[in-house]
């Protein structure tokens, strides 16, 4: 295909099947998708959250999705040991800020409705601040619409 | 002192009362000021937008994407890119989300029942069949995307979308996944005042 991003390579888009000329036709779409994925894992200015942080997390993320291809992916942007292994729901971390952190993404992925302003809070009071929050609900948010657009093209491309 | 968060889904647009500090639009960095587009004519900007300049690389690409998966030319119509929306916004609680697009389905689609039905009877709504499929779908996407399933595609294409129509159903409700996100967790509904 003469477009190549994530999210079609993920879903494994036939060359010459109908979801590829409807994703042609929305190329725009597609580039924009890729260049947000860009802007939430490698910015040029990540603030508080580190390349290795937000590549472990989009991981974690990933896996909490049930979608193991792409942990696997976001897990291989991760250099240091330390960070990898927050890739893997489940696992904690010894450091309060990046705990917060841990405990807020899991909620994010798996029950965002029941989330409440102590969820915010409970950052702010791990020392986290308020533009390093944004810049965390952005990358999970981010995230769970990539992940989910991932799943969409998938059974597209199944019963087509 | 009476709690005026709004709980309950409502076609009322609440005002949205953030939980972190808003970028301060004195205190903005050029990139800043461009990203909300501020010119000396146009300084009205939401604090939800300004909230999210805090991440300005990302408010960059997420507001033309936006617009792009919502307003872009031909495939689903507008109004049904707003149920896609409206599913996820269900799912994920999220009560301004739901505010503002159930009350564009309403004026795109000149029509309350839909929007009325589904607040009121949550998402077992009894909708004609088109509508039906395409609430199903995207809450399913919305709440674990393995959920959905290649029959509930079939569905959509039974229910008469085509191969775009259905490209843009998952967008929008993906879309909101990330909008509801944004706006349920940094921030909350509250009452208008004044």
């Amino acid at each position: 295909m003469s477009l190549t991003t994530s999210v079609t390579a993920a879903a494994a888009i036939a060359p010459g099947s109908t979801v590829e000329a409807e994703i042609l036709k929305r190329r725009d779409i597609f580039e924009k998708t890729q260049a947000a994925e860009d802007a939430v894992l490698s910015p040029a200015d990540p603030g508080g959250l580190t390349r290795d942080l937000r590549h472990a997390l989009a991981a974690r993320i990933a896996a909490l999705h049930g979608e193991h291809a792409e942990a696997t992916r976001y897990a291989a942007g991760v250099s240091d040991e330390v960070f990898a292994a927050l890739a893997r729901p489940g696992v904690a971390s010894g450091d309060p800020r990046v705990a917060a952190m841990l405990v807020f993404t899991d909620a994010v992925s798996t029950n965002p409705r029941d989330m409440v302003a102590g969820d915010v809070a409970a950052l702010q009071g791990a020392g986290i601040s308020d533009a390093d929050i944004v810049r965390l609900a952005e990358l999970n948010a981010f995230l769970a619409y990539q992940l989910r657009l991932i799943a969409g093209l998938r059974l597209m491309a199944e019963g087509a | 002192m009476k709690d005026e968060v709004i709980r309950r889904f409502t076609r009322t647009v609440p005002e949205w009362r953030p939980r972190v500090v808003p970028v301060k639009l004195a205190e903005a960095t050029q990139d800043q000021l461009d990203a909300l587009q501020v010119t000396p004519s146009n300084t009205k900007v939401s604090d939800y937008v300004l909230v999210l300049a805090h991440d300005v690389e990302t408010l960059k690409v997420r507001s033309p994407l936006f617009n792009a998966i919502m307003y872009g030319q031909g495939g689903l119509s507008r109004a049904e890119r707003e149920l896609g929306a409206l599913a996820a916004s269900v799912v994920n609680h999220c009560i301004y989300c739901a505010a503002v697009h159930a009350d564009r389905h309403a004026q795109l689609s000149k029509d309350t029942a839909v929007t009325d039905k589904l607040f009121t009877m949550g998402e077992k709504a009894d909708l004609e069949p088109r509508d039906r499929a395409i609430l199903d779908f995207g809450m399913k996407l919305a709440r674990t995307p393995q959920q959905a399933t290649a029959t509930d595609v079939a569905a959509l294409r039974e229910a008469g979308l085509d191969e775009g129509e259905i490209l843009d159903l998952v967008l929008s409700s993906a879309l909101f996944g990330w909008a509801n996100r944004l706006m349920h967790i940094l921030g909350d509904p509250v009452r208008k005042t004044g």
